[in-house]
């Protein structure tokens, strides 16, 4: 019964099965076919760090996750400058020198974005005050009710 | 009125920040290199790998840096309008092969014109980097005194060269009177 509903599948929805599965195998190809450091925590920083820039040409993606060539470019460069014993905010200093905060994807704070890194607080102090307004109306209101209601 | 009033209100200011970032292009990453002295570059020159380019001999006028690179669609879209441009002899462009190959390159411009000065050629797209570019073409406005005035991203207009280079091009010229005396 069962390889009986297995042949009534239709034909092409296994196929697309079956070239669905293969399509989600090609991301797990490397995008970095670069050798790896040697020192295992090298590769790690240098992988840590390729997670952190944006790639500006396809900006949605990290310069780990892309292989547009500036991605290829912008690797090499932080390979280089982790082999010739950078720190990470020295390599993070420079690729903001040239391209800007936009290319770190965890952004810094700067007196630019101040209100940004302060809006959640501020939304949150906000909301509790009107919150605690609202509260406290409506508990008046329901406090003027309450005796004509109860009449002690 | 209050009750109807606020949240109309908060409502249309989101309207207006959602309808300003409608006009806004999301792939424009401002520079920041405006204003800041231009990052130095000594390359060989395109059709003469033996002779050196470099920014430094530039002092003291302002000048163009132009990114290109012969498998660039926009490059080609704008390579009229810089040729336009050079015939204005306003002021040197210098071009910046990017990340391409020189033969190539070289018959681009024999083909279809040469409005550069002098090409420097940068095959490993070093020196992009250190300028911030991120896709070709890219023009750079240099004063005088080796600051970035202006960048352009996209291909080159005459509309963006009069609107925005040309004037910043004279004020800059006019800055620097006491150099040309």
């Amino acid at each position: 019964m069962n390889d009986m509903t297995l042949l009534r599948f239709p034909r092409l929805l296994r196929t697309a099965l079956v070239a669905l599965l293969l399509a989600a195998a090609v991301p797990a190809l490397a995008i970095d076919t670069e050798r790896a450091f040697a020192d295992p925590a090298l590769q790690a920083r240098y992988e840590h760090i390729n997670r952190e820039l944006r790639c500006l040409v396809c900006q949605n993606q990290t310069i780990g996750d892309s292989n547009a060539t500036l991605a290829q470019d912008l690797r090499r460069e932080v390979r280089e400058m982790i082999a010739a014993g950078k720190t990470d905010d020295e390599i993070r200093t420079f690729m903001v020198d040239r391209y800007g905060d936009f290319v770190l994807y965890k952004p810094r704070m700067t007196p630019v974005n101040y209100l940004l890194w302060a809006a959640p607080v501020l939304l949150l102090l906000l909301g509790t005050i009107v919150g605690i307004h609202f509260i406290r109306k409506h508990a008046a209101q329901s406090d003027a009710d309450t005796p004509e209601a109860g009449q002690s | 009125m209050l009750k109807f009033g606020v949240p109309l209100a908060l409502f249309a200011l989101l309207g207006v920040f959602l309808f300003v970032g409608l006009q806004r292009d999301p792939s424009y990453v401002p520079s920041p290199l405006i204003g800041k002295q231009a990052p130095e570059f000594s390359l060989p020159s395109l059709h003469d790998a033996s002779y050196p380019v470099a920014s430094r001999e530039l002092l003291g006028r302002p000048w163009v840096l132009n990114v290109w690179g012969t498998w660039c669609v926009g490059c080609r879209q704008e390579h009229e309008t810089l040729l336009a441009i050079a015939r204005t002899n306003a002021v040197p462009l210098i071009g910046l092969n990017w990340k391409d190959n020189s033969d190539a390159a070289q018959e681009w411009l024999r083909k279809l014109g040469n409005p550069y000065a002098v090409v420097a050629s940068d095959p490993e797209g070093r020196v992009a980097i250190d300028w911030g570019v991120y896709g070709a073409p890219e023009t750079f406005l240099i004063g005088p005194d080796g600051t970035v005035l202006f960048k352009h991203i996209a291909p080159m207009t005459m509309d963006v060269w009069t609107r925005e280079f040309l004037p910043r091009i004279e004020a800059s010229k006019a800055g620097a009177a006491p150099v040309k005396g």
